[in-house]
């Protein structure tokens, strides 16, 4: 079809109708035309390293082979979530789900659909619980307790269909805002939803919106922030790769509203396909004037264009993003003046986080109660969490705010991984803490994720289990700010590093009763004296694993003792008499002959129980993984 | 800067980069993107490239070599003909990929951020990549292998020779 530029109301809501149907077989009902099946595969980030590609292309091959082109489709969609189990494949109008599928299964998944036979058992999700498999999507309990907002058309949609995104509501909140209500109108609307920037910090966003639109210029930005720096956190970048018209439309509702003529996303190198998804849609949405002059022949001009990070976390912090985008060193300055009053190159500049952007077109298509009636009294709406590290269903998950980590973590995220006990959950990435298994009833907002000393962050939830030394975690995510931070002040430049200075002491069995003082001590004064958000929270990790796992401290500076056998300088390797069979492996591949034989016979009278001079050790674990019967362990 | 001598597909590479330059309109504020234009080309951006981009921006080398210093995605090393990248993001680390990475450094004999004497193999960090739902991840030469082991850390390097 060729490309139609729509040109005002009417026109829209003609396209609108010409495309309403698009989505039906996805819904249940009957395809258009010939079409009797649709077979949906998740080309995300996850899936495609699980070769979802792959999977496509024979899907592709075996339909055309067969002639079946009219009556099956095939499609790409964004993430479902479930990335543990990819790739993903989804059937309509049946609504099967299909997991782990693998190119060699093409065939006889659409031979499946040709005979109208009963989805293919081996296929489906097994539920742990009864070990019964489901066929449905909304039947996984992964799902159940989940509510879609920002993420409404991930998995739904084609990313790369404006028809598609069209028949599920979208731009009828950009419409609604060119055409129907005032500046004074909208700004009220958001207000009334409850809306909370999705970035870190959840600072109301009318707020933020209301600061703009009053600050006198005729030149003004619209910033997404997309650098998404905590590392273990995937959130934005599946919005992008499965909603790009939905980000690029909350920021054409946020430029209306602001009056910005231009916008500018900046996103992370490592994101390609997040890159590759918003390219496309920016190029489809100018086609159909939907970007660039007179949006829908509103006489609104707005441009977006994408600038590019390098890989340099502290640039998610918007000062330093903007200083990034000048092309310069990310470095954070002081605020005020805040990017409202002069941002972008000196004009004032809107910046918002994905997540934030793509709850707008929500909003305003389907109004303010249909947002504010979820979430806690504080914290509306939802938030999207990716959840990862020691659990069963590692994935994006979607909640109402208010739920609790109970929830999110057994009945959503299937328990722990192979039945261990749950220890703690970290949520914020580098700058929150580390929550103890005693809050896990805690509902999950802005402001109680705060009073237990982590923070909401941008929805990183990385679950730990009895297995991780926490101390080793605080010393990790030291780490990771001794080395992004820019070095422009020096409590974080230096603090930080002393206090990653002092963990490693204690993690190498060098600690004293008094370093945990002073860890508590220099945690503070960096807090209280850093220059950005990124020293003032880095101590973070730091501060509440000490005061809820302070015992696994002492244990490592009393007792030499790691309680979760991680720390590697704290480990004692032994063999064990009864296993070791003599065959002497372990002592030839020792590095520094520590491991000699001693008089006690094996099972073979020929042959030497071993032992490990533990003065001499320097715990390189080469034995352990070489022992042919797994004689030596921690 | 000696551009006599230069061998004709270094002389290409140079012509992209200019063209690219020229069509940022050899804008201060485009100097990120260039950046990435020119790692691509070369690989990694040794000092007669900063200094090629510098004066094409009309700004001081200090400039930018401030900024390629800045961002740890860009490199002033010769990379080798494999990247492998270990992914030492939270999802990652907390599944074991410290130990991946240790393995990988014994048996190359590097350190990480460093490339055998070969030229074969070069070994680097990264923080999430994106695909922590297969955590521990590494990647090399941008494919990416999921839920990796150390006793995968063999057949990965037989893979590539
Ligand atoms: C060190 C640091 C890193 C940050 N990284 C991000 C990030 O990766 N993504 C993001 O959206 N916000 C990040 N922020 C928060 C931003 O500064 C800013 O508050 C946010 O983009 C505002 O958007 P919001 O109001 O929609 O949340 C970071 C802040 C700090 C201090
Ligand atoms: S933490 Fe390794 S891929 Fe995300």
């Amino acid at each position: 079809m060729a490309l139609e530029k729509i040109n005002s109301y009417e026109e829209f809501l003609a396209y609108c109708k010409e495309h309403s149907h698009s989505l039906d077989i996805k819904k249940g009902v009957k395809g258009i035309g010939e079409e009797t099946h649709l077979i949906s595969i998740c080309s995300s980030s996850g899936c495609h390293a699980s070769l979802s590609q792959e999977v496509y292309d024979e899907f592709d091959k075996y339909i055309k082979e067969n002639k079946l082109e009219k009556k099956i489709k095939l499609s790409i969609t964004g993430c479902f979530g479930f990335c543990e189990k990819g790739p993903i494949v989804k059937i309509f109008p049946e609504d099967t789900f299909y997991i782990q599928v693998k190119p060699e299964d093409a065939p006889r998944i659409v031979d499946n659909l040709v005979k109208g036979d009963k989805p293919l058992l081996d296929k489906l999700y097994v539920n742990p619980a009864d070990n019964k498999p489901i066929v449905k999507q909304d039947d996984i309990p992964f799902y159940k307790k989940q509510k879609r907002i920002a993420l409404r058309d991930c998995g739904l949609i084609n990313p790369e269909s404006l028809e598609e995104y069209v028949a599920n509501k979208g731009f009828a909140g950009l419409a609604n805002v060119l055409f129907k209500y005032s500046s004074d109108e909208a700004i009220e609307i958001l207000k009334n939803s409850g809306l909370r920037g999705r970035g870190g910090a959840g600072f109301p966003t009318w707020k933020k919106w209301d600061i703009a639109r009053k600050v006198p210029g005729d030149e003004k930005y619209v910033v997404c922030n997309a650098d998404e720096g905590d590392p273990g956190a995937f959130m934005d970048r599946s919005i992008m790769e499965g909603d790009p018209f939905s980000v690029l439309e909350g920021m054409i509702i946020a430029a209306k509203i602001i009056q910005a003529n231009k916008g500018v996303i900046y996103i992370r190198a490592e994101y390609p396909l997040a890159v590759e998804r918003l390219e496309k849609a920016i190029y489809i949405l100018r086609e159909h004037g939907l970007l660039g002059d007179n949006i829908m022949g509103s006489g609104m001009s707005f441009d977006i264009e994408i600038k590019y990070g390098a890989g340099a976390f502290v640039c998610g912090e918007e000062t330093a993003l903007i200083a990034s985008v000048e092309g310069g060193r990310g470095e954070p300055t002081v605020k005020p003046p805040f990017p409202a009053q002069s941002g972008l190159f000196k004009k004032p500049t809107n910046v918002n986080n994905v997540e934030t952007y793509d709850n707008v077109p929500f909003i305003f298509a389907n109004g303010a109660e249909a947002f504010n009636c979820i979430g806690t009294e504080k914290s509306k709406g939802t938030k999207v969490f990716a959840l990862a590290g020691k659990i069963n269903n590692v994935g994006l998950v979607e909640v109402p705010m208010g739920t609790t980590l109970r929830e999110i973590i057994y009945d959503i995220g299937g328990g722990i991984k192979n039945g261990k006990a749950f220890k703690a959950v970290q949520t914020g990435g580098p700058s929150g803490g580390c929550i103890p298994a005693s809050f896990i009833d805690t509902p999950i907002d802005y402001d109680n994720l705060v009073s237990i000393g982590s923070m909401m962050g941008s929805g990183g939830m990385i679950v730990m289990d009895e297995d991780n030394c926490m101390v080793n975690i605080a010393k990790f995510y030291l780490s990771f700010t001794v080395d992004e931070s820019c070095g422009k002040c020096t409590p974080c430049r230096v603090g930080n590093k002393r206090l990653y200075e002092i963990l490693e002491k204690i993690t190498n069995g060098e600690g004293t009763l008094e370093d945990l003082d002073q860890l508590e001590s220099l945690g503070t004064i960096i807090k209280d004296t850093a220059l950005c958000g990124l020293g003032q929270s880095s101590p973070n990790p730091v501060l509440s694993t000490l005061k809820y796992f302070r015992e696994e401290y002492i244990a490592h500076v009393t007792e030499k003792l790691c309680p979760a056998k991680e720390c590697k300088a704290l480990a004692r390797y032994s063999i064990d008499p009864k296993i070791c069979i003599g065959c002497d492996i372990c002592a030839k591949k020792c590095p520094v002959e520590a491991i000699s034989k001693t008089d006690q016979q094996a099972k073979n009278p020929k042959l030497f129980i071993h032992v490990i001079d533990d003065h001499k050790c320097i715990r390189c674990g080469t034995c352990a993984m070489h022992c042919p019967v797994k004689a030596i362990s921690l | 800067m000696g551009k006599e001598q230069m061998s004709p597909e270094t002389q290409a590479k140079y012509d992209e980069l200019e063209q690219f330059i020229a069509s940022k309109g050899n804008k201060e504020h485009e100097l990120i993107a260039i950046l990435h234009k020119a790692q691509g080309i070369f690989g990694y951006l040794p000092e007669d490239v900063q200094r090629f981009i510098a004066k094409r921006l009309n700004v001081p080398v200090s400039k930018v070599f401030g900024v390629v210093s800045f961002y740890s995605f860009f490199t002033m090393k010769k990379t080798g003909k494999y990247v492998i990248r270990v992914c030492l993001g939270t999802a990652c680390f907390v599944r074991g990929s410290e130990k991946i990475l240790n393995e990988f450094s014994e048996k190359l004999g590097i350190q990480p951020g460093n490339t055998t004497a070969d030229g074969l193999y070069t070994l680097e960090t990264v923080r999430c990549v994106g695909a922590c739902g297969l955590a521990p991840v590494i990647q090399v030469n941008g494919k990416t292998y999921g839920n990796a082991t150390v006793q995968s850390v063999g057949q990965i390097l037989e893979e590539y020779k």
